[in-house]
C-alpha cells in the first residue's frame, strides 16, 4: 500500500442548510496501528471515509481493492479486520474508543 | 422461547406504521430491524415529500421518522434493533440474530416489510471504491455528516438519483453530471429543475462506459447511447471525479417470502420478484403480510399507506375487525388510490394490477 500522509477528518460536512450535525464524544482509533478520530454513534465506515481511507480491503484472487458500498450490510464489499476479527462489515460496525482496524487481505485471518 | 402476536420485519416507513397501526388497535408487537437505529430510509431524507393527496407532504423524511418515533413510544410495541431475520421455520418462527447470539420468536402473524436493496450496473471498473450506492452516499452525507468525495458522477435519474444530486451539491460536493440511459429524464420534473438551476448537466441517452482508476476511483469514461441502449461509437467522453453514485433502481429483499413458500412472481413494473399479494396486504400464506418495497418499489408515502392497511388486516385476523380497524382501513386505501392516480405510478399500479389479474387464474 502506497505511503501516505492523512489530513485528518478532511471529509467532515461542518456545514449544512438542512443538517446539523451533533458530533458528541471523539473517539481515537487505530487503523494501521495509526492513531485516528472519529466520533461516538457512527460507524467505523464511516470515521474511515471521513478520514480519507477508502481501500478497506483487497480480495483473494485477483486482489482489486473494495471500498464502501451499500452502507446496510448486504454487500460484504466493506470486510475488514476489526481487533483481530475478520470479515467485520464495517458500514454496520459501531466505532468504539481504541478499536483497532486493519485492511483485509482476501479471507482474512483468524484471530 | 420468545411469543408475539403480530411480528413486523423491517422498520423502515411501512413497518413502523404496520407496527403503530396493529399495536394501537390492541395487538401483541413485536418489531425487527436489523440496523441500531430504525427508520430506514427515511432517517437520509432531507427533502420534502409532496403530492397534495399524501398524509405527510411538505414534511422531510427525517422528520417523518422522527414523528413516528414518538407514535411508536406511544403503543406497547417492542422494538428489537440490530437484529437480522435470517430464516422463517414451520409455524411462524422466525430465527433471529443479532451481532452475538441466534433466538427464536414465534408468531401468530408475520408483517414482512424488508424494504429493498440497489440494484448494481455492469461496467469495468464497478468494484472499485469510489463506486456507491446512492443509498450509502446518502448515509455518509445525511446521517454522519461525511462526504464520500469531492466530485461525483451520478448514474440513473430517477428521483433517487436527482433527489441525492442535489443533496451532493447542499453538501458542497461538485456533481460532473448526470448521465440517464434512457432518452428522458425518469424522475419528478421539480427535482430536475432544482439541478438545473444549479447548473449540473443531465445528460439523457447516456451511460457510464468504464470506472478509471487503480486503487480507487479517478475518473470515468461515459458515452452516448443509441436507442437499443448500445454506445454510440466516437462519443466518449472523460471526465475527472472521484466517486460515482449508483441510482439505477432497487429489488425487493423477499428472501424471507420466499422462504414461507409465497407464491413469487416476476413483475418488472415492481422491480423484480414480489409476493403475489391481495388488497389486504396478505400473501398466499395465510397470516404472512408485505408492506412497502418488498411488495413492489414505489415510495415511502404509499410504503406508509400499505403498513397501516397491513397492520389493520394483521389485527383483524387475529382478533377480528371493529369500527375503527375498518376506518384505517378505508382512509388508508382512500389515500393510496390518489396518490397512485399521478402520472408517475402509472407503472406501479399496472404492477400491481398484474398480480391480481393472477389471484383469477
Amino acid at each position: 500500500m502506497p505511503k501516505k500522509t492523512f489530513s485528518r477528518n478532511q471529509n467532515r460536512i461542518t456545514e449544512h442548510p438542512i443538517l446539523e450535525f451533533e458530533r458528541k464524544k471523539r473517539i481515537r482509533f487505530f487503523f494501521q496501528g495509526r492513531p485516528l478520530y472519529g466520533y461516538e454513534g457512527e460507524t467505523i465506515a464511516a470515521a474511515l471515509v471521513a478520514n480519507g481511507i477508502r481501500v478497506f480491503r483487497h480480495t483473494e484472487k485477483l486482489n482489486r481493492p473494495r471500498g464502501f458500498f451499500c452502507a446496510v450490510g448486504k454487500c460484504s464489499s466493506c470486510l475488514m479486520q476489526v481487533d483481530g476479527q475478520p470479515n467485520t462489515m464495517v458500514c454496520i460496525e459501531p466505532l468504539r474508543p481504541g478499536v483497532r482496524v486493519e485492511p483485509q487481505q482476501g479471507r482474512g485471518k483468524l484471530p | 422461547m420468545r411469543e408475539t402476536g403480530i411480528a413486523v420485519v423491517g422498520g423502515g416507513p411501512a413497518g413502523l406504521c404496520a407496527a403503530i397501526t396493529a399495536s394501537r388497535l390492541g395487538a401483541q408487537v413485536c418489531l425487527i430491524d436489523d440496523n441500531d437505529r430504525l427508520g430506514g430510509q427515511l432517517i437520509k431524507q432531507t427533502h420534502k415529500f409532496f403530492g397534495d393527496k399524501s398524509h405527510y407532504c411538505g414534511t422531510r423524511g427525517i422528520d417523518i421518522a422522527s414523528i413516528l418515533f414518538q407514535e411508536l413510544e406511544s403503543t406497547s410495541t417492542r422494538v428489537i434493533p440490530g437484529t437480522s431475520v435470517v430464516g422463517l421455520y414451520p409455524g411462524h418462527v422466525l430465527g433471529l440474530a443479532d451481532r452475538s447470539r441466534f433466538s427464536k420468536l414465534a408468531c401468530k402473524s408475520l408483517i414482512v416489510a424488508t424494504g429493498a436493496a440497489e440494484n448494481n450496473l455492469l461496467f469495468p471498473g464497478n468494484d472499485l471504491p469510489g463506486v456507491y450506492g446512492a443509498g450509502a452516499v446518502q448515509t455518509l452525507m445525511n446521517v454522519h455528516g461525511v462526504r464520500p468525495g469531492r466530485r461525483v458522477l451520478m448514474v440513473g435519474s430517477g428521483n433517487i438519483g436527482l433527489i441525492v444530486s442535489y443533496q451532493l451539491v447542499q453538501a458542497e460536493i461538485q456533481v460532473a453530471a448526470v448521465v440517464e440511459a434512457l432518452p428522458n429524464i425518469s424522475g419528478y420534473h421539480v427535482h430536475a429543475a432544482k439541478l438545473a438551476r444549479l447548473g449540473v448537466p443531465i445528460l439523457t441517452s447516456h451511460t457510464i462506459k468504464t470506472a478509471l482508476g487503480h486503487e480507487s476511483v479517478t475518473g470515468a469514461v461515459i458515452c452516448k447511447v443509441d436507442k437499443n441502449f448500445g454506445p454510440v461509437p466516437r462519443t466518449e467522453r472523460q471526465l475527472k471525479l472521484d466517486t460515482i453514485c449508483l441510482a439505477v433502481g432497487l429489488t425487493p429483499l423477499a428472501e424471507i417470502l420466499w422462504q414461507a413458500g409465497c407464491q413469487m412472481a416476476y413483475v418488472p413494473e415492481l422491480g423484480g420478484h414480489v409476493a403475489w399479494h391481495d388488497e389486504k396486504m396478505q400473501t398466499n400464506q395465510k397470516g404472512i403480510y408485505v408492506a412497502g418495497d418488498v411488495s413492489g418499489i414505489e415510495e415511502a408515502s404509499t410504503a406508509m399507506l400499505e403498513g397501516r392497511v397491513a397492520g389493520a388486516h394483521a389485527f383483524e385476523q387475529l382478533r377480528g375487525s371493529n369500527t375503527q380497524s375498518r376506518r384505517i382501513i378505508e382512509q388508508a386505501r382512500t389515500e393510496l388510490r390518489a396518490i397512485r392516480q399521478g402520472p408517475f405510478s402509472r407503472r406501479v399500479v399496472c404492477g400491481k394490477n398484474k398480480l391480481v389479474e393472477m389471484a383469477g387464474k
